[in-house]
């Protein structure tokens, strides 16, 4: 049983004109078996939250507390936090040009597993988790995320996450760009990782959408660095229909971060 | 994260229209096969301002004696079926099909040259491997090399520079008609040699060529490939990585001259550099100048140089330049990136768990893998790539 602590979590990003505060004290706990949603305009400063834990260099934290089942993670480098049973699945995920899919995918398990997997079982894992994403067998020999369409992209971190099996995972946006096929393949993905372990997942989204097949059992709406509201999954109803700006207006007077 | 090691990037980028006005127009590039009709070079003009001209062992203002000889070996799998070596004379009427030299001390090396190696390539031939010999230390030597191919061949040279020395030489490739040729150039010279080359690559209706240049050794090294298309349909692909150490000055000026309708070119330059505080530094040059004249619609064309700093004391000059003379294109870009580890790669790979020290490790082997990667011939690719471990083994990188 696993839990993500976020306690009044504060970051800030440097621009040319200083130090940009963006998370102003985030309080969060996701415990295994949970899913939350986090919900939120743009600029909000939701995607600084999943980059802020997973520990982006560019986000400098300036105030609060990250543990995973006691650990503080906020004292561990980017490797060790993943290590430690962190994922972020990236709105972006970057090319690395010339490491192919298949070397990094087994480098990668060999360090969150501590040992390198067994060739033989390995490849037959690899080939069935990208069967079940519908992914070509194809994409192992090119180079990470390189070329690949926005949907390739995010079908690629759903392997990572369905390889790597950690004990939560963030998802930041994980189905903007994603046409209705690529949606129901991506959160069945998801669904399966979910259904496998007892595990946490943080779903950052923007739209309603993807919560129609990835059901939420806490939904939090995010405005100006916060939360500012949480419920049930009829909380992402009554965003459909009345949109964010009940809860921009609750963070009124809190610039809003770009 | 945060090591002097992974400071930001700074990257250029840009597309035609955005750039503004080249710097130097390189549509009315003087040519001659004389010597005497250049003028000889201070180390101002444009298209010397980055090389040493104090380490070209005076091949360029005529102080040079030829007192040595480069030999030019073909290898004995090359004189297999479809494989014809020749010795020609100056008089040849092949020699200089390939293009005409457009600096002084490749118009040297046209005008001293006695005698020239003819390879022709016929079908589908084994693949042949050249080798250009310095002409040993503290020697000079000019050299001319030509390989040909007959209409629809298919077929690998691989051309390797080795030994000491400083040699000036020409290397002309003519591919004709519906051929195909894959051409690797390994300039794998000892510490003390400077090789300036000048690639002369003519492509014939529906050519293609896949060259690599691959750049690890030497003091000074300087190649100039130019490519011309004389007839529409013809393919260049041009890959090229360098490997510079501390001293060494390693310079690709490429020129893709478009002037026949639907061509294309496309050009990945890689230079990694490692310096040594109290040496010379590292120094990398890539120009990359890619002209579309009125009559080339209908060209494709993308260049892309980058470059990675690997340690401090390192200088990456790179020059990306375009010049279009038509509307009607199918489609031109260039790009150019010089920096230390990006950032977001790593960011990424160690997000996944991988440590930091194995996350740079895959990403300066990716590096070098996109362009080694596509090297046909395995036991040559894996020479390649055990001589970037060697290198990288210098600085631990």
């Amino acid at each position: 049983m696993s839990t993500l602590e976020i306690k009044d979590l504060r970051a800030s990003v440097t621009t040319d004109a200083g130090a940009k505060e963006i998370l102003r004290g985030v309080d969060l706990t996701v415990r295994a078996g949970e899913t939350h949603a986090i919900m939120g305009p743009n600029g909000s400063g939701k995607s600084t939250l999943a980059y802020a834990i997973a520990g982006h260099p560019k986000y400098e934290i300036t105030g609060g507390e990250v543990l995973l089942d006691g650990e503080n993670v906020l004292e561990m480098s980017v490797d060790e936090r993943a290590r430690a049973g962190l994922f972020l699945a990236m709105q972006y995920p970057v090319e690395v040009p010339g490491v192919s899919m298949a070397n990094f995918l087994r480098s990668a398990a060999t360090a969150v597993r501590g040992e390198a997997p067994k060739l033989r079982t390995w490849v037959k894992e690899v080939k069935g988790a990208m069967d079940a994403l519908e992914i070509d067998q194809t994409f192992a020999e090119r180079s990470v995320n390189e070329g690949f369409s926005g949907g390739e992209k995010k079908r690629h971190e759903v392997l990572q996450l369905s390889l790597l099996k950690p004990k939560v995972a963030i998802l930041d946006e994980t189905d903007s760009g994603l046409d209705v096929d690529a949606l129901r393949v991506v959160s069945e993905g998801v669904n399966r990782y979910k259904a496998a372990g007892d595990v946490g997942v943080l779903l950052i989204t923007h739209y309603t959408r993807i919560l129609k097949h990835i059901t939420p059992d806490v939904v939090h709406v995010f405005a100006g660095g916060r939360i500012v509201e949480s419920g049930g999954a009829e909380l992402a109803d009554e965003l459909e229909t009345n949109g964010y700006v009940k809860f921009t207006g609750a963070a009124a007077g809190v610039e809003v971060a770009s | 994260m945060s090591s002097p090691d992974t400071v930001a990037a700074a990257a250029e980028a840009g597309r035609y229209g955005q750039g503004g006005v080249p710097p130097a127009g390189a549509m009315e590039r003087f040519t001659s096969y004389d010597v005497e009709a250049f003028e000889v070079p201070g180390g101002r003009e444009e298209n010397w301002r980055f090389t040493p001209m104090k380490r070209l062992r005076g091949l360029h203002d005529g102080t040079a004696t030829f007192d040595g000889t480069a030999a030019v070996d073909v290898s004995a799998g090359g004189a297999g079926t479809g494989v014809t070596v020749e010795t020609v004379g100056r008089d040849d009427a092949r020699i200089g099909e390939g293009g005409v030299p457009a600096d002084r001390v490749a118009a040297q090396a046209w005008s001293a040259f006695r005698e020239a190696t003819v390879v022709t390539l016929d079908g589908t031939p084994e693949p042949v491997t050249i080798t250009l010999n310095g002409p040993g230390a503290g020697a000079t030597a000019v050299a001319h090399l030509q390989v040909r191919t007959t209409p629809h061949t298919e077929a690998t040279v691989v051309v390797e520079g080795r030994g000491s020395g400083a040699l000036a030489d020409n290397i002309e490739f003519v591919v004709a008609d519906g051929s195909k040729l894959v051409v690797i150039v390994t300039e794998e010279w000892a510490d003390d040699a400077v090789h300036v080359s000048g690639q002369h690559i003519a492509l014939g209706r529906d050519a293609t060529i896949v060259a690599t240049s691959i750049a690890f050794g030497g003091d000074l090294v300087r190649v100039s490939p130019t490519v011309t298309y004389t007839a529409p349909g013809g393919s260049a692909e041009l890959f090229g990585l360098g490997f510079a150490d501390a001293g060494q000055h390693l310079e690709q000026r490429l020129l893709v001259d478009h002037s026949t309708p639907h061509c294309s070119s496309n050009v990945l330059y890689k230079n990694a550099l490692q310096g040594k505080e109290g040496v010379t530094d590292a120094h990398t040059v890539w120009i990359g100048d890619v002209l579309i004249r009125a009559a080339a619609e209908q060209t494709e064309t993308f260049e892309f140089n980058r470059n990675l700093v690997l340690t401090a004391h390192a200088r990456a000059d790179s020059v990306p330049n375009l010049e279009i003379e038509t509307g009607e294109i199918a489609g031109a870009g260039h790009a150019s990136a010089t920096g230390r580890f990006d950032d977001e790669q790593l960011f990424y790979l160690q997000s996944r768990g991988i440590p930091e020290d194995v996350a740079r490790r895959l990403v300066v082997r990716g590096f070098f893998g996109e362009i080694l990667s596509r090297i046909p011939l395995a036991e040559l690719r894996e020479r390649l790539e055990a001589a970037v471990e060697a290198e990288l083994a210098v600085t631990g990188a």
